[in-house]
């Protein structure tokens, strides 16, 4: 892991404001950015430990623990909500039995909720992974998570 | 040759715009019927997509929405010679969604596919930028000036001043800034540009480094966007390679170098300084201004930040003139604005208008009404930050000043409908949470404002001291406005304050004992 990390530390170390796509590229690769190597981040950026959990923890998108297989993000803004979208989450959660943050049972899914996909006009909107789908229903939704299965 | 065009941008895949495809090529093999399948961008008619086109002689003849069931029954029908078919649109051009537009900014989006250098010159691309090699630094900051652009971003700051500031300060590096972290709610013209039209965009940019001497840009893109990220990156690769981009473009003896930055998930990076913060490798809290990011900007240095749009409209206003440009719009609105049609309605998708237009036009004509068929109680217009216009002011010509008076904001021209089972104070109880969700935490108002402000709602919806809380709440919202650094507090009021002043009902307050 060490390794790994110390790898993606020397892609982007002397890169103006490289740590953004520096803990990009660790949770691309690793899926998550594991706590135990800020102090060796910090050292390359001149970061205390301190900051470079504040750095972490500041942005939605990064995460310090393994997710499930795939992330599910279902949105939670205006437009979907105007298309029942509180509903569909209920579902979801009942469906998968978890709430938001957390991993299903299987470790097949982590749901997150997302504040909007620009996908406003075919509310609901949600993605799984890297995939976006539009006008979601309960069925759809079903349908969906089992060819992800 | 048959010609069939199947849209590839994020919305017609969400709805399943490769199965058609897919279809659509196995189908034509097992008729040995020869095609040639082009993946076009969007036209933004979203509640038709998948929307697939054919060519017959030089009109393209739309069908939509196709689901990959309908395909067989459009090759038994021979849609492929634009005949009828259940689906039939008719010429695209003649819809009267896109005929009652005028569209500039997004003049190809649709028509051309995203990464073909050849299709993007056949359609205008890059006379903008092969005029402004020609020109004077300060001629390309004044046509700028002289077209009125003001940032599409949200902010409506004029374009042209921007980038006289930069020009102005002298330093041995400058850089562009686009700022496509498109986080406001209900819009999505900028991912269509980055997806549909990338090239316009980046023209846009190279354009804005020769008119201030910046030879250094970046895209602040939002991580929500995996497809337009990888189209963006596609896109710099391609124009490297025609040496449209890097050292010595086209022989001018300037340089420009392009690179996509993915954010990470914070909406409050849409806000220009904390976005610079974040480009600077840090947590994107937001910065005093003074100093403006035209004198000291992304690591110190002067920096013009502009939103997609914005920069995605240069193009045009060089190659055809300033004055082109201006003669759309009203008052000091001048040119279009990509309005994005969103929420409980039928039609739904991207309009490019002239300043000026309604939103009895906008959610009727062009909308069709709600989706559920229920009245339409408001619509939120600008984002999460846009006050809630109700009926009766849907007459108001959509123009940034027309909207000031409102106390609401045009923004970045998304336009949400709700229809009346909507219950306003639950919407502006999600306004505070959000806030709360967002705010990058470095100013009180915004910080603690937010937090209060869903316990205010709270108190009030569950008839705690009515009359007590409701003064409360407009004391808040005061606070937050005048005392907040950035339009994150600053503007959260707005559909808070508008949801309380036309909606009362919905929070149960009586107005005949409060001043609200």
């Amino acid at each position: 892991m060490e390794e790994k990390i110390q790898k993606h530390i020397d892609l982007f170390k002397e890169k103006p404001g490289g740590l953004l796509p520096l803990m990009h590229a660790i949770q691309d690769d690793i899926g998550y950015i594991p706590k135990d190597y800020y102090e060796l981040i910090g050292k390359s950026f001149s970061l205390s430990v301190a900051e470079v959990h504040g750095f972490v923890s500041f942005y939605h998108h990064f995460r310090t623990n393994p997710s499930g297989k795939h992330i599910i993000q279902i949105c939670k803004a205006e437009s979907c909500q105007a298309m029942g979208v509180n509903k569909l989450i209920d579902h979801i959660k009942s469906s998968l039995e978890i709430d938001f943050h957390e991993t299903s049972k299987d470790k097949m899914f982590t749901l997150e909720p997302v504040y909007c996909l620009g996908n406003c006009a075919c509310s609901p909107a949600m993605m799984i992974d890297d995939e976006v789908y539009g006008r979601i229903d309960n069925d759809k939704f079903d349908q969906i998570i089992k060819e992800w299965k | 040759m048959i010609t069939i065009y199947v849209p590839q941008d994020s919305t017609s895949l969400s709805l399943g715009a490769n199965r058609v495809a897919e279809k659509i090529s196995a189908e034509a093999k097992k008729r040995n019927i020869e095609i040639n399948l082009k993946r076009n961008g969007s036209r933004g008619l979203f509640w038709l997509e998948p929307m697939l086109e054919v060519e017959v002689n030089k009109k393209r003849i739309a069908y939509g929405p196709v689901m990959p069931e309908d395909v067989e029954g459009l090759f038994d029908a021979e849609f492929f010679l634009g005949k009828t078919h259940q689906k039939s649109l008719g010429v695209t051009e003649e819809i009267a969604w896109l005929k009652n537009q005028e569209r500039l900014t997004f003049k190809r989006v649709g028509i051309t596919e995203p990464l073909s250098v050849e299709d993007y010159e056949k359609y205008d691309g890059f006379s903008g930028l092969r005029k402004a090699i020609n020109l004077k630094p300060q001629e390309i900051v004044n046509a700028v000036t002289e077209s009125g652009l003001r940032g599409r971003g949200g902010a409506a700051f004029p374009t042209g001043i921007k980038w006289q500031t930069v020009l102005d300060t002298k330093a041995d590096q400058k850089y562009i800034v686009c700022n496509a972290d498109e986080g406001d709610s209900g819009t999505f013209s900028d991912r269509m540009i980055m997806e549909n039209d990338p090239f316009v965009l980046i023209e846009g940019m190279i354009i804005a480094g020769l008119g201030v001497g910046a030879n250094h840009g970046y895209i602040y893109l939002r991580s929500e966007y995996p497809h337009a990220l990888k189209i963006l990156n596609e896109a710099i690769k391609i124009l490297e390679g025609k040496n449209f981009l890097g050292e010595n473009i086209l022989g001018s003896g300037k340089s420009f170098y392009l690179e996509v930055r993915r954010a990470a998930g914070a909406y409050i990076c849409g806000e220009e300084t904390s976005l610079l913060e974040s480009l600077e490798g840090k947590r994107g809290l937001v910065r005093y201004k003074p100093p403006l990011p035209a004198i000291e900007g992304l690591f110190g240095k002067p920096t013009v930040v502009n939103n997609v749009i914005s920069l995605a409209t240069i193009p045009i206003i060089l190659s055809k003139g300033s004055k082109y440009y201006a003669d759309f719009g009203v008052g000091r609105s001048k040119g279009t604005l990509p309005i994005q049609l969103a929420g409980n309605l039928k039609n739904t998708g991207l309009i490019e208008k002239a300043f000026g237009i309604t939103l009895t036009e906008l959610l009727y004509d062009f909308g069709g009404g709600s989706a559920s068929g229920k009245k339409i109680k408001a619509a939120q217009v600008g984002g999460p930050l846009g006050a809630f216009v109700p009926e009766s002011q849907f007459d108001v010509p959509l123009d940034y000043e027309r909207y000031a008076e409102l106390n609401a904001v045009v923004g970045h021209g998304g336009i949400v409908a709700f229809d009346e089972d909507t219950n306003m104070a639950d919407m502006a109880r999600y306004s505070f949470e959000f806030c709360t969700i967002e705010s990058c935490g470095k100013c009180t108002p915004c910080r603690i404002g937010s937090t209060r402000g869903v316990e205010v709602i709270d108190k009030i919806k569950a008839k705690t001291d009515v009359e007590k809380n409701t003064i409360l709440l407009k004391s808040l919202c005061d606070t937050m406005v005048n005392g907040s650094l950035c339009a994150m507090g600053g503007m959260t009021p707005f559909p808070v304050m508008s949801a309380l002043k036309y909606f009362p009902a919905d929070f149960g307050v009586e107005t005949e004992n409060i001043d609200i």
